[in-house]
């Protein structure tokens, strides 16, 4: 990095602030996503929520790329470094700079922790709604990045539904507020996009959330089914009978194995394990509960319990928030997808992915949010035997495409990032992805903020839109598009 | 609401391409009910799918005309004034049939429908869209996008954008833009139907739109309040809020001189209603309280009716401050109707004796909103007041920014030019 570009950060954040040691650096060089890395060419530590604006601009200057980092919990490698950049690590702005219970929001800087936010207003009542597996260590500003969702967003939304105003430092440095706390301020909604844009238009420094009552009561029934088919019916007739649970997760054989050799969670051993939460006025779950019991026994469950207990629930819950982390148990490696489809295309897809797993010789765990259809097939691997980590790349890659060719997405929550950007041409014909990156082109015309994520190719901001025409460059055959 | 009147048409020879892009059928001259506030168009045209819509626009950026889309018709008076319209292009062929996506809880519509066709079709599977915008006969999925206009559901479902799973839009350019996807949950690339939601037709021509439905309650009960004053039943909002109470409705509203009355609504299974009205009633600090009258969530229709000069307005406060809002506009208006949704969201009508008491009373309730930190926007206004004011309010400092991103969209400005935020 050029000194006197680390003179002026230094300048900015101070000695402590600021990382250039590569044993040191080391540590940012990946985020969830172990199988990226790239070593950044610095790190800075902001302390203070003007510093952010002041290194940012500092970049601008030097035309330095530079990649926002909460907790480095991302799994598509949203916040992995670029060549030649710096990463700007908001884990020490994590201050709660405001509780206001009778609006129901609460301000808070970008390094707060997700779980913290329920901490901090459980006393009172309240509850913050997107709760991502690794809520107890992701941050909030990561959760804007990728608009996080987690098991209960089928009832209450994702993390974008949850955000009402953000103070934004803009990839030229400067600053604007984006939102109101107050409801549909006047204006583009350029909040609604700068959540889940994946640290690509800028840095998030004061986030004003919205909280939720927590409900009367929540009940949570697990039902034990011989296949995932029988319990995917049961999803359908509990949708179909006009309820709107506040979760419902699915988990086949292989996943139950490694969540029991993980954390006892004490679940039955069968074909497709199904978790159903209720939640709301006492009256209400009550009735309703006993109705999804009956549904799930019709459609063939052999075993169904309710959780008595907070304590009991919590158990339930720890078995599903764990899958992900406890297929180290049964596999020295995998990868996690995050495909989502129609859930009515859920018993065609699962035999597909049957289907691929046995063509590729490799294990695949299904661990679902079964209500709104998002998979998350952990493909099982041992990278130290030659050519299986390639097949699991493969067999990941086509499992992707399979829920394109269903009508499906291939992100529910965890983002596109470095890992599937490849992917987005699957999705969506070149005209889409020219129209998102107008957006980019707006936000930041010299594309420093995390440059080359989300998008296959990067788009040249003085470029014409209209039908794609090749770019001179392309045709000269001094760049090429993927 | 589109008319059928037809007058002889007299096509300009730089018109004849048009016409050849939607055929000689579909391209009218404009008549007096095509004028945008005072801006009269040459042409209305009636595209029928996205590649003659895309043609259409590519034409018109070309030749530096301005176009306007229209749907409904319903909220045409919405926005500043524009800069200029030479061309309405009407969405009245983007009627379709519904895609209903029914297990999936999904349906795919195109912009031209309106709200009650679609709601029409959902119900026949036990669904609805969870939203109720104003007119539901007339207006447009379409149009309620571009206004983001949103009723007393939003408190339980949340608006257009947390209900909007995909659109197809077509550029000023040209493009044709498919954004988002068809499941309810997808974060592949930039939330563009967020951006498009409350974009007043100035970003581009939105053609289709994929939603989540919600199931149909099984049933629902709605009760009125009558409180002695605004602060009385506000604390009553802000009790229910803080209750582990499920409300599908909750607002105040004002007649004139009358007492505040609030409204509640609760649906789901028998049992559950009960068991959250007898809640509701232990805090209602003994309110007098009867079954609502069966209208009251279309209330803020009414708000459309009654002498000039006068102006319909929107303000978004804090759930706290609905009561002082509420009692701003009064200060500012005197007597005036006033329909406040729990969430912070009012819709108010406010008459006066003359346009300048008009403007002075328009000016004061901005001002006095600002200091509360809540926002006015002017829905209808006499035109010669329109032309005075941005009815969208002070610009903010993420201005500059959302011009930047007009810019990218519409370079030429040939969508809707100056209808929005800052002259956008």
């Amino acid at each position: 990095m050029d000194p006197g570009f680390l003179q002026e950060l230094r300048a900015i954040v101070g000695d402590r602030g600021l990382i250039v040691h590569a044993d040191e650096l080391r540590t940012y060089e990946c985020d969830g996503l172990t199988n990226f890395r790239v070593m950044p060419g610095a790190v800075v530590l902001p302390s203070e929520r003007q510093q952010v604006a002041r290194v940012v601009r500092a970049c601008a200057k030097h035309k330095v790329a530079f990649v926002a980092r909460g907790s480095g919990t991302g799994l598509s490698g949203g916040a992995l470094p670029v060549e030649g950049g710096i990463v700007i690590s908001l884990a020490r702005l994590n201050r709660i700079l405001d509780i206001d219970i009778p609006n129901a929001r609460v301000s808070v800087e970008p390094g707060v922790i997700n779980s913290f936010v329920t901490q901090e207003v459980a006393p009172y009542g309240y509850f913050y709604a997107p709760d991502p597996s690794s809520q107890s260590v992701c941050s909030i500003g990561g959760n804007i990045a990728e608009n996080s969702g987690g098991a209960h967003c089928l009832k209450y939304g994702f993390t974008t539904t949850h955000v009402l105003a953000m103070e934004v430092v803009l990839p030229d440095g400067s600053i604007v507020h984006l939102g109101n706390p107050t409801l549909d301020a006047p204006g583009y909604d350029l909040l609604g996009v700068f959540v889940g844009s994946e640290g690509t238009l800028g840095i998030a420094t004061t986030i004003t959330l919205r909280i939720v009552k927590r409900p009367e009561v929540v009940q949570t029934l697990l039902a034990a089914f011989n296949s995932t088919n029988e319990a995917g019916a049961a999803v359908s007739d509990i949708i179909a009978a006009g309820m709107l649970p506040a979760a419902i997760e699915m988990m086949d054989n292989l996943a139950i194995q490694a969540a029991e050799a993980s954390v006892h969670a004490n679940y039955p051993s069968c074909g497709g394990l199904l978790l159903v939460e209720l939640d709301g006025p006492a009256a209400e779950v009550e009735a309703l509960i006993k109705h999804v019991g009956e549904i799930c026994t019709r459609d063939g469950a052999w075993e169904i319990r309710v959780a008595q207990s907070e304590e009991e629930r919590m158990a339930i819950w720890k078995g599903r928030k764990a899958a992900f982390a406890a297929m180290g148990r049964i596999s020295p490696n995998y990868i996690v997808q995050d495909g989502v489809i129609p859930r009515t295309k859920l018993p065609e897809v699962m035999t597909e992915i049957e289907r691929l797993s046995a063509e590729a010789g490799l294990r695949v765990a299904n661990v679902f949010h079964a209500g709104d259809g998002n998979l998350h097939p952990l493909v099982l691997y041992d990278r130290s035997i030659a050519g299986q980590e390639e097949r699991a790349e493969k067999l990941s890659g086509d499992i992707l495409r399979l829920c394109v060719k269903v009508g499906g997405s291939i992100t529910g929550e965890h983002g596109v990032g470095e890992e599937k950007k490849m992917f987005m041409s699957e999705m969506y014909a070149e005209p889409d992805l020219d129209t998102m990156q107008l957006v980019r082109c707006a936000f930041d015309p010299a594309n420093l903020s995390n440059p080359g994520k989300v998008f296959p190719r990067l788009r040249l901001c003085a470029e014409k839109t209209g039908p794609y025409e090749p770019h001179p460059l392309e045709v000269a055959g001094v760049a090429q598009f993927f | 609401m589109t008319t059928g009147a037809t007058t002889p048409r007299q096509v300009e020879p730089r018109w004849t391409e048009l016409e050849s892009i939607v055929g000689v059928s579909h391209l009218r001259s404009a008549t007096e009910f095509d004028t945008v506030d005072d801006v009269t168009p040459s042409f209305v045209i009636s595209p029928a799918s996205n590649e003659e819509i895309a043609e259409a626009l590519k034409w018109a950026t070309a030749a530096e005309i301005a176009v306007c889309v229209r749907s409904g018709g319903t909220k045409m008076r919405w926005g500043n004034p524009p800069r200029r319209v030479h061309l309405i292009l009407s969405m009245e062929r983007f009627s379709g049939a519904c895609e209903h996506a029914w297990e999936d809880m999904t349906f795919t519509v195109k912009a031209g429908v309106t709200i009650s066709a679609v709601q029409k079709d959902l119900a026949t599977h036990g669904q609805r869209l969870a939203l109720d915008p104003l007119w539901p006969e007339h207006s447009t999925i379409g149009g309620v996008i571009a206004t983001n206009d949103s009723g007393a559901l939003r408190l339980r479902f949340g608006s257009i954008r947390d209900l909007l799973l995909g659109v197809t839009t077509v550029l000023a350019g040209g493009t044709i833009a498919r954004s988002g996807g068809k499941v309810v949950k997808n974060v592949a690339g930039y939330d563009l139907p967020k951006l498009l939601t409350g974009s007043f037709g100035t970003l581009g021509v939105i053609t289709e739109a994929t939603f989540r439905a919600h199931p149909l309650p099984q049933s629902t009960r709605s009760l009125s309040f009558a409180f002695a004053d605004a602060d009385q039943a506000n604390r009553f909002l802000l009790a229910i809020a803080d209750a582990p109470l499920v409300p599908t409705g909750l607002q105040l509203r004002r007649q004139d001189g009358s007492n505040p009355i609030v409204d509640l609504r609760f649906e789901g299974i028998p049992v559950g209603i009960d068991a959250q009205i007898e809640k509701a009633l232990s805090l209602s600090e003994n309110a007098a309280h009867s079954d609502a009258p069966g209208d009251c969530w279309n209330a803020r229709e009414s708000l459309w009716q009654g002498s000039s000069p006068a102006v319909v307005g929107k303000f978004s406060v804090l759930p706290t401050k609905i009561a002082c809002a509420a009692n701003l506009v009064r200060r500012n208006f005197g007597l005036a109707k006033i329909v406040v949704q729990s969430i912070g969201i009012g819709l108010f009508r406010g008459e006066t004796e003359s346009l300048e008491h008009l403007s002075q009373s328009i000016a004061g309730l901005q001002a006095s909103l600002a200091e509360i930190g809540g926002t006015l926007t002017l829905l209808d206004l006499p035109l010669e007041l329109k032309r005075q004011v941005d009815v969208f309010g002070p610009a903010r400092d993420a201005y500059p920014l959302m011009r930047r991103i007009k810019q990218q969209f519409d370079p030429n400005a040939t969508l809707n030019p100056g209808r929005f935020v800052g002259g956008i």
